[in-house]
């Protein structure tokens, strides 16, 4: 073994690893002290998780270039067990928990309590409480996974990464399903346990959290290192974060856009829906909006707001009971009672959750634009397949889609890439109103850009625009007149010179009373 | 801004690159017909030529038409992400429903031919209704439709077996079409029909390389393009022969060759055809880009049973009886034809053709087992083999190419 002294409790050197026909990573070098907390930023696909599979394992020894140092020593995995056993755990930004099992059966799931083979529940137990109070949850240990939120799953795999005496916790995107308060709850527990002596490396998009938690950062783009920086030395902003992930100044995270608004062209009229299982649970009350020609209106919110839900109950009735109120199109009342109705009609609903709802991931990107409008490319019931190819390409070149080929598979895409592709189903719909539900999450600075500057052009074209998002920054920068909703009622209508972070989120967290 | 045809011409090396990553692809497929010639030469040894005699070739046709009849419709229920255990109890019951209505009560083959029919996509109806809308999964609404449907056989057969059948009833399955051309010791309308098949593939081929030009899309090269023609033809004529000099072609694969066609055309270029690729692929995402997924399941299941009930009558049609033991392990041969041909257990994939090729290539290894004299045990259990090989080959690929 060779030992070298130094306080870097990681070192990653020249690692460089190539895929058939890619190289993910060129000689990229990532250097972690000793219990500090460290940033790893990088556009989608610039080779983030590539890197943090190289360091535990998943791409084992032999598959790559480079040398992995943990704790001086030389480290070369064959997999994630030998990483985990040192102490490198991962938590994925998809949360690898069963649901069906309990708190304490996921905590220690693959490293169970045993007494000659026999699992040893009382130790379970004990064991999990005082993880769980490590972690601040206050869940019986027996409490299955499923009936738990996404902010309490998340806490649940740091205790289970903390049963595995983690030492370098690593954390890829932890807070992009959580919601503000679930957010701040993890950042904070991350600083407590770099108080106690763990390290960690975070991903993440949202570089005000980074900006928050983080003692330094390193910034890869396209598989290289830019740069490593001392957050408190260096004094790192969000606008130099931004500059080595994209390469260029950002000078305006928003695209500039003269908005012009016309008449009212979509109207939802004391809207009432009920929870789908739920008899009698009113999840939305009383909901009146209107949307104009050309007009972006925003829907800000908190998790649990009815944002979603709202959205899919206009769309085709897809969520909810007993819908009650009225829609009304050009002044005219419209009933949207199947998703396909609502279509014809000219609504189209960019979901929030791109995998699951929004792309058919083994189908290529042709044949997913194609899919919300067979009709417009059929004649009989017979799809002109050359035509087809003619539109998917025209999208391809419009929204640019980064991909080598229309016929790529979908879930071979990056997520901005991806986003695009659905955005590219629903503009060739031809929809007047479109509903966007948290378009940009999980995309990286650059192709968010991209897809403002999409939605800007679709306004301009005198679409009308439902935004619907998490980000306050984002319905500032884009939104010409916001929404806000708690508790499943609009308790703010907000226009864009009046509104501030402020204001939303007084509005957010307004409740019933 | 850039227009069309120029983003075309930009492009068309990209294309060009495709063909590989297409055949990559489908390599699958292409494996499965490579895997199938190679049976059959391999049978074709060990019978000492037995197997590709005209005889033998016309009964490899009727031996497995009723599976392949079945596997059309599996390989749809399967894309959507379904399955159905309770076909060969339904052919089981369509046959006995049919010779009741035939042999006892005299109603006219015709007739009862379009009835039978019915009751298949209706008891397809009522399967696919508690799949599609009440929700319960496939394998347990259609396992409880084979217990039920077995034992309805056996009721209405009361527990006997009717025989025979009217004549032209029998006509499905042991008839041949007629030679108008009056051939001596040749079947010259077969002949024909080849001929007649070859110059459809062609102007077919010609078509699609027609519109590639005009849309400005990669062509292969000409010499490629003869020599797949030329091997299509070959292959259709050389086959028209060999039956020809036997006793031309058997109406049953006329049946089957419409039903291929039709099938084909639907999955591959209709609204309907994708509407079940997408539901098999991501149903959340189908139903919300309009899809109508309950009733595309629906519908799916009501083919299903209407597939059955042919493949029932064909079964009682060859057997020229009804049974209640009919029909027994046919879905179980189905399924295994859909998955030798590629189809995935998880939904979203899947040819027709794929699974006509799996149902061939199971029943090339049943009648050259059978041929050298092979016991049913050992046939089963290298069937079973073959079936895993299959399915483990193609994980293996997918697990290669991503």
């Amino acid at each position: 073994m060779v030992r070298t002294v130094s306080d870097f409790i990681l070192e990653m050197r020249g690692i460089t690893k190539t895929f058939p026909g890619v190289k993910a990573l060129e000689n990229v070098n990532l250097q972690v002290k000793e219990g500090e907390i460290h940033a790893l930023c990088g556009e989608n696909g610039a080779g983030k998780s590539t890197l943090m599979k190289v360091l535990s394992g998943v791409y084992p020894h032999g598959s790559y270039e480079g040398d992995i140092l943990f704790k001086g020593e030389v480290c070369e995995f064959k997999d994630i067990k030998q990483s985990e056993s040192l102490g490198i755990v991962i938590i994925h930004q998809e949360l690898a928990l069963i649901p069906y099992l309990s708190i304490a059966e996921n905590i220690f799931l693959g490293n169970e309590q045993t007494k000659r083979g026999i699992i040893n529940w009382n130790e379970t137990t004990v064991k999990t409480r005082e993880l769980l109070a490590t972690v601040g949850l206050k869940e019986s240990p027996n409490t299955h996974v499923i009936s738990i939120g996404v902010g309490k799953q998340q806490l649940v795999e740091i205790a289970k990464a903390l049963s595995k005496q983690v030492k370098l916790l690593i954390l890829d995107e932890p807070t992009a399903a959580l919601n503000e308060d679930d957010s701040e709850n993890l950042l904070n527990l991350i600083l407590e346990l770099k108080k106690q002596g763990i390290s960690s490396i975070i991903i993440s998009h949202k570089l005000n959290e980074i900006e928050k938690i983080a003692d330094s950062i390193t910034i890869l783009r396209d598989g290289k290192t830019i740069q490593t920086l001392d957050m408190q030395e260096d004094q790192v902003t969000e606008d130099v974060i931004i500059k080595g992930m994209v390469g260029r100044d950002l000078t305006h995270r928003y695209p500039e856009r003269v908005p012009n608004i016309g008449e009212k062209i979509f109207e939802v009229q004391n809207w009432q829906v009920d929870h789908p299982e739920q008899e009698g649970r009113k999840m939305l009350d009383n909901i009146n909006i209107h949307i104009q020609r050309g007009e972006i209106v925003g829907v800000a919110g908190l998790m649990g707001a009815g944002r979603t839900e709202l959205a899919m109950s206009i769309f085709g009735k897809s969520y909810g009971k007993n819908i009650q109120g009225k829609l009304l199109l050009h002044g005219r009342e419209i009933q949207l009672n199947d998703i396909s109705t609502a279509i014809q009609h000219g609504i189209a609903y960019v979901t929030e959750d791109r995998k699951d709802y929004g792309l058919v991931l083994i189908d290529d990107i042709k044949r997913n634009i194609s899919l919300a409008n067979l009709g417009k490319l059929s004649r009989r019931g017979v799809i002109n397949e050359s035509e087809e190819v003619l539109v998917a390409e025209e999208y391809r070149q419009k929204l640019k889609i980064k991909t080598p080929s229309i016929l790529q598979k979908t879930v071979n895409l990056s997520g901005g890439n991806q986003q695009k592709v659905v955005l590219s189903k629903w503009i060739y719909a031809q929809p007047e109103i479109l509903i966007l539900d948290e378009p940009t999450r999980g995309i990286d600075v650059g192709a968010k850009y991209e897809i403002y500057s999409i939605v800007n052009q679709l306004a301009d074209e005198g679409k009308g625009i439902l935004f619907i998002s998490s980000e306050l920054p984002e319905l500032l920068g884009m939104c010409d007149r916001i929404y806000v909703m708690s508790e499943g009622r609009i308790t703010g209508e907000v226009n864009r010179e009046d509104a501030t972070q402020e204001v939303l989120m007084k509005s957010m967290t307004r409740g019933r009373g | 801004m850039h227009t069309i045809s120029e983003l075309f011409k930009k492009n068309i090396r990209q294309y060009g690159m495709n063909i590989a990553l297409v055949f990559k692809k489908n390599i699958r497929q292409y494996g499965m017909i490579i895997a199938l010639v190679f049976i059959t030469i391999l049978f074709q040894i060990l019978t000492d030529g037995i197997l590709l005699k005209p005889l033998n070739v016309t009964n490899l046709i009727l031996q497995n038409s009723y599976i392949l009849v079945l596997a059309i419709g599996m390989v749809l229920v399967i894309i959507t992400g379904h399955i159905d255990l309770s076909v060969g109890s339904i052919a089981a019951f369509i046959g006995a429903l049919s010779a009741i209505m035939m042999v006892e009560m005299q109603l006219p083959p015709f007739l009862a031919v379009i009835i039978a029919l019915g009751v298949g996509a209706l008891i397809g109806a009522w399967q696919g209704f508690w799949i599609a809308y009440v929700r319960i999964p496939a394998f347990i609404v259609t396992l409880a439709g084979m217990l039920l449907f077995r034992g309805l056989t056996m009721i209405i057969l009361g527990g006997q077996s009717i025989a025979p059948f009217p004549n032209s009833f029998q006509k499905i399955s042991s008839g041949f079409l007629p030679d108008w051309f009056g051939g001596e010791g040749i079947h010259i309308l077969t002949i024909v029909l080849g001929v007649i098949l070859s110059l459809l593939v062609i102007w077919k081929e010609w078509k699609e390389r027609k519109t590639q030009i005009k849309y400005n899309f990669e062509t292969a090269p000409m010499w490629i393009f003869i020599a797949k023609v030329a091997s299509l033809v070959a292959v259709v004529n050389v086959f028209t022969y060999v039956l020809a000099t036997y006793k031309g072609i058997p109406n049953i694969l006329v049946i089957l060759f419409v039903l291929i066609v039709i099938y084909s055309f639907v999955m591959n270029r209709m609204i309907a055809g994708r509407h079940i690729y997408a539901l098999g692929g991501n149903e959340k995402a189908a139903k919300l880009s309009g899809v109508k997924t309950k009733k595309v399941t629906f519908w799916v299941f009501v083919n299903m049973g209407a597939m059955a009930a042919l493949s029932g009558l064909i079964f009682a049609a060859r057997l020229n009886s009804a049974t209640p033991k009919a029909g027994t392990n046919f879905e179980l041969d189905a399924i295994a034809a859909c998955f030798i041909g590629g189809a995935s257990a998880s939904g979203g994939i899947g040819t027709v053709i794929g699974a006509i090729i799996g149902g061939l290539v199971m029943g090339v290894m049943n009648n050259g087992m059978s041929l050298i004299g092979l016991g049913v045990d050992w046939q089963q259990g290298i069937k079973g083999l073959v079936l895993l090989l299959a399915v483990a080959f193609d994980i293996y690929n997918k697990s290669k190419t991503n």
